[in-house]
Order: structure tokens, then sequence, then C-alpha cells
């Protein structure tokens, strides 16, 4: 299974999500500069942490117009998994992929903490590892995660299931319906608040993160073995 | 001709830094301050005559990348 | 700020005649001294660029002599002062690129932008001799919190770092903070990076290769920040507030790309010399490379990117726009370079060349707007021997006899005034808003003795620290400065690692005070001789005097950056409580040592007397033998005791671990002395039950003092003296006093 990291201006978790890759799934990994067009080799691209463009107009706003977004877009169309980690997940919203958009935490201020949030469903590809009401303590590190939608946008988001993680003990940035993460309809698309990324291992505070990784891998391999059958 | 666009947080959206402000003017004494919201002020140098063409092409960068429309209001105005 | 254009500039006989130079921080006899020197009056951008390459912040004219005291050398150093930052060697053709830098003054008048540009000056020092940073930690000093000024400026200095350094994704793992009134008028905002480089990389900023082409790197030049260097080198005014154009605009998103940009064009390995516009901007950076290589440099500034019409030659020279390089390639090298920059979208412009005429050229519109020789410059500005003069309040300091205070009985409830005074309580109010978990390399996060950084694909990791006490300085500058290195040195050993260098950053008064000097030269003197017993030369760092507002001065505050090498990670160590059963042992002895401490200063309101004492080699000793336990794997965890003392460290060990301790003292002592005096050559270990004979046993055989003085147990933390219980408070109450601390005096 192959993945790929892309890189903006500004990315810079993208050399966590290299070595997480590496050391939770020993998959080839590379990083895609924003100007490539073609994501053809890859089954899942990863869009990394960071502050794209230096977030300035928006988190986000910038990058969305980038022009391996074109190629994002059409890896998700595919079905191929893409997930967005914090800035990752801002770029996310601000292309449309997912609903919603990510504004400033209540406080005003960065938080960078390990916070705990709960798996509210286990059958997407990013969360086939875990167990479904499991609690999770995975580094949040951002100063704009507040996720909002509209009444409209969030019934749906709770009818389809499409809330993946929610914040349990605090929410840290404010978020509507303590909401973390959530996927796309295909469920083929996460974006997440917290870095999986960055809990790994046991001396990193936590390695709650790496079953993300192996799900992929397991979903992944899954959906291989129903084609080849 | 110049564009000046003018880019706030909607009416029903929550606006920390608003909030902020509306408490620190009240700290300082600024009792009669209500509701305060936070925006963006932007001056585009437009290089064009054609003010209905103009007005177009500035709301469509408004849509496209100047303000999100989740969150955001937009409205401008054309001077020059 | 005035706008001259050329034409208005005063010309050079107005300079002479109306003294001009003095604005510029110039004495009459350095003018006199620059007039011989060129042969003739130098013009108005030749003034300024002699009075910002002659500023103390460039030319280290007041502390040069005092600098000289201290060891550069040893075995590992690989690159010692001089350059942007220095290099210790870490083994496997790796060493740790490391400095520190002050932002004092322009944090004190604008103290957002103030402290993100001290970030970025401090990483591009690093990242220009070819390492990668992979740390930043912070040493900030404001006025209590019950300022208003002083919350102000606490609460957007800590912005201004976090916004800086988490946009360029380093880190910020560590550092210290202390309030204290003296540091009211003039805070201190003290940045230290830490990189990793291969040896192969490492830089040295010099102009080599006559007809070499001299590249600007960044975004293009404005007026901000011009005279920064000669604004650092004064004392705080009333006038200087109204001086903020002064204070330079950070961008971290450009700074990330620079940077990228710089280390990618510096592996190619087509790099002859690179160096970052920091204080001084392009005249520091142009003059010291070509000084270092004994050349010249011509610089034809009608091609460096100007951000405003109308510059003028002595604006181009003196600004300090940020995020700038300058770096010299070979000819046939050009386009290789300028690919690399336009790759990561960051403006590089040919600007110049290196010539064999030992001269600084600069021209501007077809005329030549500068010609000085390179070595007036670099070289030849005058060091002053200061006088110095014993202060009248050190003498009368003698007289005080900090164990004759009334005896605070309450002992519980003078731990929770001590714990919730700002400068001991807990500082995750702060460091929440720093990221310090970006990276995945940090194995030990702020809040412990000393952070720690793993280094991938090895079994090594490099801790680190700040530390530095303004108070014990401030008593007796000479224990004080030995008291700064080896506090650091212990923090460093009880994380696992063995110490290796340091970088000094000495904030002082201003030095032209004969008891100001006193200070410095006693200080750096206490430096010298701890850096020298304890094996860890001082391999670069900052100087910033004039440390002073209309308050008076401040106390005089060395901070000491150190970094150590843990060898293998299983030694890491930190300093919460880790089982219920352990034993709890104390290292070292404590005497009634209250001069300068948080006890006497919390529960008596002054700072007098003097500090605790310290012995070299005693604690050289601990610490060898502390590291040799913590290798040998018996210990479960380890905390220096500093301020505050054994009762605030028992009370750390408890609250970060989220256990109890039972503790029993037995002493000749006071028991509120006994639990807050800060006597040093201290710490606190936690060991299995198993191991506690053997530890025990270890530390005397080599001359540490070392007692079993209670157990980790239930969720109270008890101390007994004597027998009598002192001190029993749930644990989940100090924890509260000491996290709320913060929040509470910030809301």
């Amino acid at each position: 299974m192959r993945f790929a990291v892309i890189v903006f201006p500004g990315s810079n978790g993208d050399i966590d999500c290299y070595k997480a890759v590496e050391d939770a799934i020993g998959q080839p990994v590379d990083y895609v500069w924003h100007t490539a067009t073609d994501l053809s080799d890859y089954d899942a691209i990863l869009i990394p942490g960071g502050f794209s463009y230096g977030d300035y107009l928006r988190c986000g706003a910038i990058a969305r117009f980038a022009p391996v977004m074109d190629a994002v877009r059409r890896a998700a169309d595919e079905g191929k998994f893409v997930l967005g980690i914090c800035n990752g997940f801002q770029v996310l919203t601000e292309a449309r992929l997912l609903p919603g958009a990510l504004i400033r935490n209540r406080t005003l201020k960065f938080i960078c903490q390990l916070a705990d949030i709960k798996v509210e469903n286990n059958r997407t590809p990013f969360t086939l590892d875990y167990e479904e009401g499991e609690i999770l303590r995975i580094p949040i590190a951002h100063g704009e995660g507040c996720y909002y939608c509209d009444e409209a946008k969030l019934a749906r988001l709770k009818a389809e299931n499409r809330i993946v993680f929610r914040y349990v003990h605090e929410n840290p940035n404010g978020s509507i319906d303590d909401i973390a993460g959530i996927c796309n309809e295909r469920g083929n698309v996460l974006g997440l608040m917290p870095h999986p990324e960055r809990a790994v291992h046991k001396w990193l505070g936590s390695d709650d993160g790496r079953r993300m990784f192996t799900s992929m891998l397991r979903a992944y391999e899954a959906r291989r073995r129903e084609v080849t059958v | 001709m110049k564009a000046i666009v003018y880019v706030t947080i909607k009416a029903n959206v929550l606006d920390p830094q608003g909030n902020a402000v509306r408490e620190a003017l009240h700290a300082l004494g600024f009792g009669e301050v209500g509701r305060v919201r936070i925006g963006k002020f932007m001056e585009l140098e437009l290089n064009t005559d054609d003010r209905a063409q103009a007005e177009a092409r500035v709301r469509e960068m408004c849509e496209k990348l100047l303000a999100n429309t989740v969150i955001e209001d937009y409205r401008f105005e054309l001077e020059g | 700020m005035t706008r001259r254009t050329a034409a208005a500039e005063p010309t050079a006989e107005q300079i002479a005649e109306h003294k001009i130079y003095r604005q510029m921080g110039l004495s009459d006899d350095e003018y006199a001294l620059i007039c011989r020197l060129l042969g003739r009056k130098p013009n108005y951008t030749e003034t300024g660029v002699f009075s910002v390459m002659w500023s103390e912040h460039c030319a280290y004219k007041n502390s040069k002599p005092v600098l000289k005291k201290f060891p550069v050398s040893g075995p590992r150093v690989l690159v010692g002062p001089g350059e942007g930052a220095g290099v210790v060697d870490i083994g496997d053709g790796m060493g740790v690129c490391f400095k520190i830098e002050s932002h004092n003054h322009p944090s004190a008048i604008e103290p957002y932008q103030g402290a993100a540009t001290g970030v970025g000056g401090i990483l591009r020092d690093i990242f220009s001799m070819g390492a990668r940073p992979v740390a930043l930690l912070n040493s900030l000093r404001f006025g209590t919190l019950d300022s208003p000024r002083a919350r102000y400026l606490f609460e957007n200095v800590v912005a201004g770092i976090a916004g800086y350094g988490n946009c360029v994704g380093i880190p910020t793992v560590g550092g210290e903070i202390m309030f204290d009134p003296s540091y009211e008028g003039n805070p201190l905002v003290n940045v230290m990076c830490v990189g990793l480089i291969d040896h192969r990389l490492i830089q040295k900023g010099r102009a080599e290769g006559v007809g070499n082409a001299v590249f600007y790197v960044g975004p293009a030049t404005g007026r901000d920040g011009i005279h920064g260097a000669t604004f650092a080198s004064g004392e705080l005014t009333a006038e200087s507030e109204s001086q903020r154009p002064a204070v330079q605009v950070g961008d971290p998103f450009m700074e990330k790309l620079v940077m990228e940009a710089c280390l990618e064009l510096i592996e190619s390995g087509i790099v002859v010399g690179i160096q970052d516009m920091g204080a001084a901007g392009l005249t520091c950076s142009s003059s010291e490379m070509a000084s270092k290589a004994g050349n010249g440099m011509e610089l034809n500034l009608d091609l460096v990117p100007q951000r405003e019409p109308d510059m003028t030659p002595y604006e181009m020279m003196l600004s300090e726009s940020q995020e700038r390089m300058l770096f010299v390639v070979r000819p046939e090298h050009e386009e290789q370079a300028k690919a690399i920059f336009t790759k990561w979208g960051v403006p590089c412009v040919k600007v110049g060349r290196v010539t064999d005429d030992g001269r600084l050229k600069l021209f501007h519109r077809g005329e030549l707007a500068a010609d000085i020789p390179v070595a007036a410059l670099v070289d030849n500005c005058p060091v002053y021997r200061r006088t110095p003069k014993v202060p009248e309040y050190y003498a009368k300091n003698a007289g005080v006899d900090t164990a004759r205070y009334p005896e605070v009985t309450d002992l519980a409830g003078a731990l929770e005034k001590v714990l919730a005074s700002p400068t001991v309580a807990s500082k995750e109010w702060v460091y929440r808003q720093y990221d310090h978990t970006i990276r995945t390399e940090t194995a030990v996060p702020p809040g412990s003795d000393a952070a720690v950084v793993t280094i991938r694909g090895t079994r090594k990791a490099v801790a680190m620290t700040l530390d530095g006490n303004g108070r014990y300085v401030y008593l007796d500058p000479e224990i004080g400065g030995r008291i700064a290195v080896a506090e650091a040195a212990r923090n460093v050993v009880c994380s696992g690692a063995e110490p290796l260098a340091v970088t000094d950053n000495l904030n002082f008064g201003n030095p032209e005070k004969p008891e100001m000097f006193w200070q410095l030269e006693r200080a750096a003197e206490g430096i010298a001789d701890a850096c020298r017993r304890l094996g860890t030369p001082v391999i670069g760092g900052n100087v910033s005097l004039y440390n002073e507002s209309e308050a008076g001065p401040i106390h005089p505050t060395p901070v000491i950056g150190m970094v150590g090498l843990v060898r293998d990670v299983d030694h890491i160590t930190t300093q919460p409580f880790k089982r219920e059963g352990d034993v709890v042992i104390l290292l070292g002895e404590t005497k009634a040592e209250l001069g300068g401490s948080e006890f006497q200063f919390v529960i008596h309101g002054v700072t007098e007397g003097r500090p605790p004492q310290i012995d070299l080699d005693q604690e050289k000793t601990l610490q060898d033998a502390l590291l040799e336990a913590i290798r040998s794997g018996w210990i479960a965890s380890a905390h220096d005791l500093s301020e505050g003392g054994l009762a605030v460290a028992l009370a750390e060990c408890c609250i970060t671990g989220g256990l109890g301790a039972e503790v029993a003292l037995e002493t000749d002592l006071r028991p509120d002395i006994a639990l807050f005096s800060e006597s040093q050559s201290r710490v606190i270990l936690s060991v299995r039950p198993e191991h506690a004979e053997e530890v025990l046993r270890h530390f005397r055989a080599k001359g540490v003092p070392a007692a079993g003085i209670g157990t980790v147990k239930g969720t109270n933390l008890a101390v007994r003296i004597n027998g009598n219980l002192a001190i029993d408070v749930p644990v989940e109450r100090l924890t509260r006093v000491w996290k709320d601390a913060i929040p509470c005096r910030m809301r």
C-alpha cells in the first residue's frame, strides 16, 4: 500500500506523517509537492498539519487551490483513502471535500496537549482497528480547531453516522457537538484536528494513533481481496 | 479602480475574538458596547475601468477565495 | 520615523559639526577614531554603518574583557564562539548546534513581535550553520503578575513565541520563567534553539573566493528596525515607547520557506559561505563575512529588493527586516542556487561580489555611497575595560541573618503560598500554547527538569535546559554565576544525560556604571569557574546590557543554556514519582540558606542576605555519581532541588506523579528553614525498595550525602520533622494550587 504525504509551502506535519507510516505499518511513503498533478500511484493520501501558505487569509484557504488538490479530489472520487489532519482537515473543508469549517478556538489561544477522544464510528477505513466507544489519547496542537457547521448539516452528519470522533471529558476548542473528526458520505475521506501521527510510540505519551494506520492497511487489503476474488 | 472588501463572521457563528474585545472594552469602562464582531478589511487595486465587469469579478473573488461562505459574509464597494 | 531621501541627509561636515553621530550612539572619541581610520569624515551612510557595527550588540565593546574569562574549548567542541552558533560533537559524525539570543528591548516595546522575531533570529543562527533546528526553549522574566503591564507583556510575549515557533514547526520543549519586581520595566526574553548537524555540513560565514557572487535571500527590505542593534544597547526610557517603528515584524511562513531552501542549498554542497541578517542586517552580515575571509565586498544596493520607494543606502544597510540571509557561491553555481530558491518560492537576488581590496563598497544609483575598510568595522571598535565597584547593598547584605526571621509555623500554608507563586507554579498555561509535540521526537516535554529530544535512527537523545536565578546573582554575582551553571548541569544529569556545553545570555544593566560592571564581571567569573569545573565549555552566547528602566536596573541575570547527551534512550529519567512503595532518597546536605530564596520573597517579602553557597567539587561528585546510578537503571525518578527547596521539590514529584508520599526528616534546623532552604547540590530520587540500600551505598561511597527520607505512598504529602507532623496535605489540593496559580492571575 503506497502513501502520499502532500507538502504545501508551510506544511510542517509532513515529516511526522511520513515517519508514522514507516513506524506503524512499514509501508512505502513519498512526499508529494503541492505542484504535482498526478496521484494515481498512491492508495492513500495524507494531508498533514502545519500552516500551509502561512494560514494567511484563512487556514487552508489558499492551499485548496494548489494544483495537487485536483488530484486529491480525483483520488477521493475513486474511493482512495484521504486523511486530513489538523491543517489538512482545514484544507479539506475549504475544498468542500468535507462539510463545515474550522474557526478559532474559543479560548483564542493555541492549544497543545493530549486530548481524550471517543471513537464514534469504527466502520470507516480509518477506524476499523478501534472499538466503538473506545477512548483514545491523541495530541492536539491547533489555534483554529473549533469545528462549525449549521444545524441542518449537523443533523445530517449525525443521521449518517459521519461524526467519527468526539472530544470527551473536555472540549478543548469549543467545537459544535464536541466534534473532533468527521468523514464524507462514502467514508473514504476523514478530517480530524487531533494528530494520530504524533501518537505512535508509548514514549511520545501515547501510541493510540497507531491503529489509524493499521486500520487503513487492513481496509486496503480487504478491499484488494474483494477485487481479486 | 479600487475594490474595498469587508469580510465578517456570519451573524449566527461564534466570534470568540469579538467577544474578547467586548469584554476588554467593558473592562475599560465602555459599558455601552453591545455585540462586537470582528472582520477583515481588504483593499484590492484593479486594472480595469469596466465597473460592471469589476463588480462581477470581485464577487467571484469573494465567493472563491476571499470569504468562506460557510462561516463568513462579505460585501464590497468599488471606488474610482 | 524620519523619512530621509539621500539628498536631505546631513553632509559629512554637518555630522561632525552638529555631532549627529551621538544620536546614533557613537561617542566623540569613537567618531574621532572613525575619521582617523577612514582618513576623512564619514558620510551619513558610513556613520550609520559604523554606529551599528560598533554597538555593544555587534562589537561586545564592554563585555569582551569579561567574555575572555570563559573556557571555550574542549575535546567535543567543533565550533566555538564567533560563528552564528557553536557546535559540539555527539559521535557518529553528528553534532549538536545551539545558541541563545535575547530580544529584551524589542519585547518591552512590542511584546508579540519582539518575542516572535527573537525566535526567528535564533532559528536563522542555527540553520545558517547547516543544522536542522529540532527544538526551541525560552527563558523569560517579568514583573510580578499583580502588575497589569507585566500581565500584558507576559501574555503577548508567550503568544509571540507560540505564533512564530508553532508556524515554523519547531517544537518549543522547555524553558523557565521567573517573576520579580526588578523586571517590571524591563522584561527579559531569551530564546534558545538547538539543531542537529552532520559534521560535513558545518558552515562558516566566510566570503571566500574573489569574484564569487553574493546573493540576497528573503523578503524585500523595508524600513523596519532601523537602529535595532543600537536600540538594544541603550537604556529603556519613556521615549523608547514612542520609538515603536523600530520593532520589526516577523513572518514565520517565510522563515519556514527560507529555512527549507537554505538547508537544501547547504546540502547541495555549493555554498561557499552563508550568514543570516540579524542585528544590523545587511551591514553586519556583509562586513563579517568579508572580514572572516580577509576579503572585501561590493554591493549594488539598487539590486536589493526594496519594499518601499526611495529607500536610501543608510536605510537599506541598517534595516532589520526579518527572514533575510546572505550567501556566497562560485559563479558557476549561481543558476543552481537560484533554482533551489525558486522551488521554495523565496526571493533570491545577486547583489554583489567578493573583492580582494578588504573594503566594503556600496553602490547606489551609480554612485559610491560608502567605502569602508572591513577591518575598521569588525576589528577596530574600541574595547572598554570598565572599572568595577562593589555596590553598597552588597556590603549591607553581609549583616543580614536570614535564620533570624520569625519562625513560620503554618508550614502547609507556607507550602501552598510558595506553590502558588508564579515563579514556582505550573507553567502549563504557557507551554500549552507552544506546540511541543511536532517533529515527534519529544521524549520529555516541558515541565520536567530538562527537556529531552530523541535522535531518529539512533539510541541517543539530547537533553536541554535553561537556568539562571537573578536573585542569587544580585546578592552575590560570583556565587550566582556558579549556581546558574551548576543547576543547569544538574537538571541535565537528572534527565539522564551527560552535560556537554553551554550557551550563555548575559542580561545585565548599564556597564558604564561601576556597580553594574562589578555584577557583570563577578558573574562571568563564577560562570567561568563552574564551566571549567564541570567540563562544559561555553560555545557561544549573547550579551544584553543596559537592561534598565526608570525604575532601576534588573537583577543581573545570566541565563545558562546547557545541552547534554543521553547515551541511550533507556536512561531518560523524569521528575514524577512513579510507583507506590518506591523509596524517596534525598541527596546532598541542607543548610540554613534562605538568602534569595522564593520562600524569603513570598513569605517575608524581601530579597536580601547572601545566596546559598556552592562547592563545585561536591557538585561535580554528585552529578557524576547520579549519572552513574541512572545509567545503572536504579533510578525511577530524579528531581533537582531549586526554587522553594525540599518542600516544593517533594510537592512537584507528587503532583506530577499523581501520588502521595510519607516523608520523615531528622534535622537540627528550624522546620521552616529545613523545608524551604535553597541549599545547592541536592536532588530527590525515588527508587524501587529492592534497590534502595544499593543506591544509598553507591552515593555514600562516592562521598555524596544520601538519606532515605520516606516512601511514595497514599494520596497526601505528609512530612514529619523530628517526629512531628509538619505538613499533611492532599496532593490533589496542592495540584490545584500549583496549577491554578497562573491561569487565575491571567483571567
